[in-house]
C-alpha cells in the first residue's frame, strides 16, 4: 500500500462520507423544522424523502417533464402531502399529547410507505444526474458530479433556512410558536398557520433530499425508514432544533460510517452510527450544539 | 305472509335456474374426464417476495390450461390448487398442512422462498407427501437422509459459485474480493464463496458486507482496489447490486472485472444500471438466455416454447422464477403421468428421474441428489450493448 494510494483511498472515503452525510443532514433538518414549531418528532420524515425521489421519477418518466421541472413538481407535491398530514391528521388530534402525535406520524409513515408500494411497486427507480458529463478524477479520487449537487444543494438549504428562521418575520413567528404557543397567539401570531407551514416546509426539504440523491442511490418504496432513522440520529446528535448542528452531525455520521466501512469492516457500519447516537445521549443528551438550558425546557 | 311466500318463490326460481345451468354444463364435464389429478402449490403471490411468486403462479396456471386443453394427464384433467403464503413462512406451513389434510393432494410444488421451504420440509416429510421446492438454499434437500420426500428445482449457490470460479480459473484470476449483502441471500452466497475458494485455488483478499438498504458502496469498492484484487464478486439483490455496478464504473475500476450473482439476472437491472453495466459478468440459468443458445442445445426448444407462450399471454418477459414453477410442475405432471396419484410412487419416480429437460437445466436426480442440477446447467453471461451475451471462455 503506497503512501499516495493510501491518500487517494482516504479522500475517497471522505468524499463518500460527506455526500451521504449531507443527505442525513437534510433529513435531520426536516425533523428540526417541525420540532422547532411543534415539539413533535415527525417520523414520516424518511417517507417524505422517499416520496421526493419517487415523485421525481413519476414526473420525469411517466409525465415526460424536463428534469428540472420534474424535480420542482415532486418537491411541491410532497410539500402538499406534508400540508395534508398537518391539516387532516395532526390538527384533528390537536388535543392529544406530543407523544401521541408522534405516534400518529408513525402511522402516517406506514400509510405513505404502503401507498408508495401500491403506486410504484417494489422495484427501485432512478433519475438521470442533474448535470451532463460523467465522473472525473481529481487527485486519484473519482468525483461524481451529482455528489457535488448533493453538497451544494444541502448547503443552500441550510443557509436559506438559517436565514429564514433568524431574519424573516415568518421564521421568527414560527420559532415563537414553539417556545410558547399561548403567548404567540396572544401577540397575534396565527399559530395554526405556522404549524401548517412547518409541516409543508419540512416535507419540501425532505423531498429535495430525495430528488437529489435519487440519481446516485436509486429510490424504492421502503427506503424511507432507514434514511429517517439515520437522519433522526443526526438531528439528536446535533441537538434537536439546531440547523447548523444537524449539518455538522450529519456529516460526522456519514464520515464515521464511511471510514468504518473503509478501515474496519462494512459489517459494523450501522453499529457505528448507533454507538455515536447512544454516546451522545449518555454524555451530552442535548446534542453537540444544543444548550442544556433550552433542552431542560423542552417537553420531549 | 304474502311477502314471505314471494321470497320462497324467488329462492325456488333461483335454485331451478341454477340447477338447469349446472345440468347444461354437466354432460360436457363428465364426458371430458375421469377424476381430476390434483397438484398443490404454495407460492409467495403477495408480500415482499411477490416478484418471485407472481410469475410462478402465472406460469403454473398457464401450464395447467395447456395440459387440460390437450386432454389432461392420461385423460385426467389437472387440478391445480394454489395457495398464497404472503411471503410468510408461517402461512406456508398452514397452506401445506391444508393441502395435505383437506385437499389431499399427492404432490406439492413450492414454496417460493428458502425459509418457507425449510419450514415446510419436515411437514411434507412427516406426511410422506413429495414436495418440489422452488427455492435456492441447498439445505432444503440436504442432508438427503432427512429429506426423503423433498426435492428442489432451483439451482444452489454452490453451482453459481462453481461456475464463477471455473470461469475465473480459465481467465487466470486467483485473487478476488467479495462483497455481500447482509441478507439471507447474501449470507448464503458469502458462505459458499468462502467455502469453495480453496477448492478452486482462489484466495479471497477482501470480504466486505453491507446492509441491503445501503445507499453507497464506494467505501467497499475502494477497499477492494486497495487490496489489489483481480476480480470483484458482488452478491445481493435489489438496488445495491445496481449501486455496485455504478460505483465500480464511477471509480474507474473497469480493469478489475466485476462478477454479480445470478440475482442480477433481470432486465430491470440492465435498465437501471444503463451503460455502466457493460462488461459485468454473471452466471445465469439458460431460461434467461434462450435466444442466445445454439439451436442444437437440448434445452433450446423447451425454453423458447415457454418464453414465447408466456410473453404472449402475460405481456412481460420471462424470469428465472417462472422457470422454477415450470420445472416443478412439469416434473410433477411427468410423475402423475407415469405412476398416477400415489405419493410414494411419485417420490420414487422423481428420485429416479434422469435427463429431464427443463427450463433451468437437464435434471438428473438420484438418491444422493434431490436437486439434480450441476454448475454445467448455468451459462456465464456478460452484459454487452445493454443486453445479455454469452461470455467467451
Amino acid at each position: 500500500m503506497g503512501g499516495e494510494f493510501f491518500g487517494a483511498a482516504w479522500l475517497q472515503y471522505a468524499l463518500s462520507g460527506v455526500t451521504i452525510g449531507a443527505i442525513y443532514a437534510l433529513v435531520a433538518i426536516g425533523y428540526n423544522i417541525i420540532y422547532n414549531v411543534t415539539e413533535i418528532i415527525n417520523f414520516a420524515q424518511g417517507e417524505f424523502v422517499m416520496l421526493g425521489g419517487l415523485f421525481g421519477v413519476f414526473y420525469y418518466q411517466t409525465c415526460g417533464l424536463p428534469l428540472v421541472l420534474a424535480v420542482l413538481s415532486a418537491v411541491v407535491t410532497v410539500g402538499v402531502v406534508g400540508l395534508l398530514l398537518e391539516r387532516y391528521v395532526i390538527r384533528r388530534a390537536r388535543h392529544a399529547t406530543v407523544l401521541s402525535m408522534i405516534i400518529v406520524t408513525i402511522a402516517f409513515s406506514i400509510l405513505l410507505k404502503g401507498g408508495a408500494m401500491l403506486a410504484w411497486g417494489k422495484d427501485p427507480y432512478r433519475l438521470p444526474a442533474f448535470s451532463r458529463g460523467g465522473v472525473f478524477l481529481w487527485q486519484g479520487v473519482a468525483v461524481q458530479p451529482q455528489a457535488l449537487w448533493v453538497l451544494g444543494i444541502s448547503a443552500v438549504v441550510v443557509a436559506a433556512l438559517t436565514l429564514f428562521f433568524r431574519k424573516s418575520f415568518y421564521g421568527k413567528a414560527m420559532l415563537a410558536c414553539a417556545d410558547n404557543p399561548s403567548a404567540a397567539r396572544l401577540v397575534g401570531i396565527p399559530v395554526r398557520t405556522m404549524v401548517l407551514l412547518s409541516f409543508a416546509l419540512s416535507a419540501t426539504v425532505g423531498a429535495v433530499a430525495g430528488a437529489v440523491i435519487c440519481p446516485i442511490t436509486l429510490m424504492e418504496y421502503d427506503r424511507g425508514a432507514l434514511l429517517g432513522l439515520k437522519g433522526f440520529g443526526a438531528a439528536v446528535l446535533g441537538g434537536l432544533g439546531q440547523f447548523s448542528g444537524a449539518l455538522v452531525a450529519g456529516i460526522v455520521l456519514g464520515l464515521s460510517e464511511s471510514f468504518c466501512a473503509g478501515y474496519l469492516s462494512s459489517g459494523y457500519k450501522d453499529a457505528v452510527a448507533l454507538v455515536l447516537l447512544l454516546s451522545a445521549l449518555f454524555f451530552k443528551p442535548e446534542g453537540l450544539f444544543g444548550s442544556k438550558e433550552a433542552a431542560g425546557l423542552k417537553r420531549f | 305472509m304474502k311477502a314471505k311466500r314471494r321470497w320462497v318463490w324467488g329462492v325456488l326460481a333461483v335454485m331451478v335456474m341454477w340447477g338447469w345451468s349446472a345440468g347444461m354444463c354437466q354432460p360436457k364435464a363428465v364426458l371430458a374426464a375421469k377424476e381430476p389429478y390434483k397438484v398443490g402449490a404454495v407460492f409467495a403471490i403477495t408480500g415482499t417476495a411477490s416478484f418471485l411468486g407472481e410469475p410462478e403462479k402465472k406460469t403454473a396456471e398457464m401450464i395447467r390450461d395447456e395440459i387440460n386443453s390437450q386432454g389432461g394427464i392420461n385423460g385426467h384433467p389437472l387440478e391445480l390448487i394454489i395457495y398464497d403464503d404472503e411471503s410468510d413462512a408461517t402461512k406456508s406451513i398452514l397452506a401445506v398442512k391444508r393441502l395435505i389434510k383437506t385437499d389431499q393432494v399427492p404432490v406439492i410444488i413450492g414454496p417460493t422462498q428458502s425459509d418457507a421451504s425449510l419450514a415446510v420440509a419436515p411437514i411434507a416429510e412427516a406426511a410422506r407427501v413429495p414436495l418440489i421446492s422452488c427455492a435456492a438454499s441447498y439445505k432444503i434437500v440436504e442432508p438427503v437422509a432427512e429429506r426423503h420426500w423433498v426435492f428442489k428445482v432451483a439451482g444452489s449457490d454452490k453451482h453459481v459459485v462453481g461456475k464463477m470460479y471455473d470461469y475465473m480459473k480459465a481467465k487466470g484470476i486467483s485473487k478476488i474480493g467479495i462483497m455481500t449483502a447482509s441478507t439471507g441471500f447474501g449470507a448464503s452466497g458469502r458462505e459458499e464463496l468462502l467455502r469453495l475458494a480453496p477448492e478452486y485455488g482462489i484466495t479471497v483478499l477482501a470480504d466486505e458486507r453491507y446492509g441491503p438498504k445501503d445507499t453507497d458502496l464506494t467505501a467497499q469498492l475502494t477497499k477492494m482496489r486497495e487490496a489489489k484484487v483481480e476480480a470483484i464478486v458482488n452478491w445481493s439483490v435489489g438496488p445495491t447490486q445496481v449501486l455496485a455496478v455504478t460505483g465500480w464504473r464511477d471509480l474507474k475500476m473497469e480493469n478489475i472485472p466485476l462478477f454479480q450473482s445470478h440475482g442480477f439476472g433481470s432486465r430491470k437491472n440492465l435498465e437501471l444500471a444503463g451503460a455502466a453495466a457493460e462488461g459485468v459478468l454473471l452466471p445465469l440459468a439458460r431460461v434467461n438466455v434462450g435466444p442466445l443458445l445454439p439451436d442444437s442445445h437440448p434445452q433450446k426448444k423447451v425454453i423458447m416454447a415457454y418464453t414465447e407462450a408466456y410473453e404472449k399471454k402475460y405481456k412481460e418477459p420471462v424470469s428465472s422464477f417462472g422457470g422454477h414453477a415450470w420445472d416443478a410442475l412439469h416434473l410433477a405432471v411427468a410423475a402423475l403421468k407415469a405412476v398416477g396419484p400415489d405419493s410414494a410412487k411419485i417420490r420414487d419416480f422423481l428420485e429416479n428421474t434422469k435427463g429431464f429437460v427443463g427450463q433451468h437445466g437437464i435434471f438428473n436426480f438420484s438418491p444422493q441428489d434431490h436437486n439434480g442440477l450441476s454448475k454445467d446447467d448455468l451459462e456465464m453471461v456478460v452484459v454487452k450493448n445493454g443486453d445479455w451475451a454469452l461470455a467467451p471462455w
